[in-house]
């Protein structure tokens, strides 16, 4: 009875909207997929971070690569009993393909989707892949109309032309946030529109200046936009100095302050000539930076969780939510 | 204006080495003051083909001319005489992509080819610059953001921007590249109207673009005979 009266009041479903509804501090992993057939690496990967997070999102064709699709990832990974967060880029569909595929994705099951513009199709991995930088985008609808959009199948049962529709997706709708983009005093009125859209809940790009994502972050909690969306703040893990200083140099909205940078170059230096000390100290001090950093997103009012993203290193995953204090996770029940 | 830039004369002459009497034509309006198919280029582009065929031993008759527009009949028609006239066998355009299809519309069975490729349409930020600012997107919505277009000036053409690949006023794509977003929230900010943006542009409706299919202007008044029989 109680659990009926539970799932009348969520909009999708989704644990990842049960775990936020009932006050946990959520977890989402990043999950990315291969740039070929192999379905095995996404369920390998899924092995090895069961149990780990409440969600977990599928990119989309990340950084403009033509990667195994994000619904069929998806897909792949609730076999192994995980919970997807499907990725929906504006770049590669027109609202046409866009909502055929949230409607399959529906009916496949999928009950979380974060709607993002999407990298350039310039990007091709920043350069180290060639990608399809002639390819032809789209950006039919941007991010926040998708997410109206979105909105408008699930509440309203109408598709975005005006059609009605008689079984609506019941999603858990997502978009992302760049708290320390330029130019800085739009990105709060540019998360509003995020919300009066429709966003349920906000992963933002990876955060590093602690200080000045705090000072952001009061402003939408004076704003009250935290009571109204869940934000999970998006944690890059670093694995290098090479690294850190790329996302400094070149990721848009990432800053990291020069403290983290010489904390690192210190571990760096320290290792002498000996290259594999000195890769795995830094692997080493990347985790320990991360943890870090999730404990302090932890005490920033209005955060409501996190987002973690190890690119093409899932496997250090677990034990930073381990050292994070953030496993187990909370028990996943079945409503209905 | 329309924005051009001259082919390669390599390319160029790849299209109309095979003929015998060929007219290079320039466009006096945009293409001559993007510097891309005026007058002069008409002689830069006419020596370098007298120089490519001689060395190769070849006899070709090359002529020039420069209309004032070639996107109006009144400058086109004399145009399409002369080629019937003289005999032309291949016509070289230097006029943006309009004028080669207007041209091409004209002249039957005479091939026409651009020798140029036409970019956008944009002004001269500086000289020797020029930058693309509007789309022609067929439903003007610069009174939402300043004057200054998302959709010509933004790489993703979103109407909510801007988006998370805004960096110190450029885009992501580029550091070249402005992010059309800044500018139209610093315009709005210096206008003191900023709080607009905060308000939901819905999908448009792209209908009106190239995406609704080719589009054509009609003026009642200026039209001289029923429209229905203009088409046929």
């Amino acid at each position: 009875m109680i659990e009926d009266m539970d799932t009348a009041v969520l909009k999708s479903g989704s644990n990842l909207e049960r775990v936020l509804s009932e006050g946990h501090f959520a977890v989402t992993v990043e999950i990315g997929p291969p740039m070929d057939s192999n379905g095995e690496i996404v369920l390998e990967k899924s092995r090895l971070l069961k149990g780990m997070a409440d969600a977990f999102n599928i990119t989309d064709n990340q950084t403009g690569v033509v990667r195994l699709s994000s619904i069929a990832s998806s897909v792949l990974i609730m076999k192994e009993g995980l919970e997807p967060v499907m990725q929906m880029t504006c770049r590669d569909r027109n609202r046409l393909a866009i909502q055929s595929d949230i409607l399959g994705a529906a009916a496949l099951g999928i009950r979380n989707c974060l709607c993002i513009a999407g990298d350039h199709q310039s990007f091709g991995a920043a350069g180290k892949l060639k990608g399809h930088p002639g390819a032809k985008n789209v950006y039919d609808i941007d991010s926040i109309q998708l997410v109206a959009a979105l909105k408008g199948m699930r509440d309203d049962g109408v598709q975005q032309g005006g059609d009605s529709l008689e079984k609506r997706p019941q999603l858990f709708i997502g978009a992302a946030w760049t708290p320390l983009g330029d130019p800085i005093e739009i990105r709060p009125l540019r998360l509003k529109k995020k919300v009066e859209a429709g966003a349920d809940f906000i992963q933002t790009q990876g955060v590093f200046d602690i200080d000045r994502f705090r000072e952001q972050m009061k402003v939408i909690v004076d704003m009250g936009l935290h009571e109204r969306t869940a934000i999970l703040a998006g944690i890059i893990v670093p694995k290098n100095l090479g690294m850190l200083k790329y996302m400094n140099s070149s990721v848009a909205g990432v800053s990291i302050p020069e403290s983290l940078i010489t904390r690192m170059e210190h571990v760096r230096s320290s290792a002498g000539d000996d290259k594999k000390k000195a890769r795995e100290d830094q692997e080493e001090e990347g985790i320990k930076i991360t943890v870090e950093l999730i404990e302090h997103v932890r005490e920033i009012p209005g955060v409501s969780g996190v987002h973690i993203q190890a690119i093409e290193w899932e496997h250090r995953v677990p034990e930073i939510l381990k050292r994070a204090g953030l496993i187990p996770r909370p028990a996943l029940h079945k409503g209905g | 204006m329309i924005v051009a830039e001259r082919k390669p004369l390599s390319e160029i002459k790849s299209f109309i080495e095979n003929y015998k009497k060929i007219l290079i034509v320039g466009c006096g309006t945009c293409a001559t003051v993007c510097l891309a198919g005026g007058e002069s280029e008409v002689k830069v582009v006419a020596s370098g083909m007298r120089i490519g065929f001689l060395k190769e031993d070849r006899e070709v008759e090359i002529l020039e001319d420069c209309i004032t527009r070639q996107c109006e009949p009144e400058f086109v028609t004399p145009l399409v005489e002369r080629v019937k006239n003289e005999g032309v066998e291949a016509v070289l355009s230097l006029g943006c992509g309009v004028g080669v299809n207007f041209l091409a519309d004209k002249l039957e069975s005479v091939p026409v080819f651009p020798g140029v490729n036409t970019e956008f349409f944009g002004a001269a930020i500086e000289p020797g610059v020029w930058v693309e600012m509007c789309a022609g997107c067929g439903n003007c919505i610069l009174h939402l953001t300043g004057g200054i277009c998302p959709i010509a000036r933004c790489s993703k053409s979103i109407l909510n921007g801007p988006c998370g690949g805004s960096q110190d006023g450029k885009c992501e794509i580029s550091p070249d590249v402005d992010c059309g977003w800044n500018l139209i929230v610093e315009r709005m900010k210096k206008m003191g109207t900023l709080h607009r943006l905060e308000e939901i542009v819905p999908p448009r409706d792209w209908s009106t673009s190239r995406h609704g299919g080719p589009r054509r202007v009609v003026h009642e008044e200026l039209v001289t005979q029923p429209e229905a029989e203009a088409t046929g």
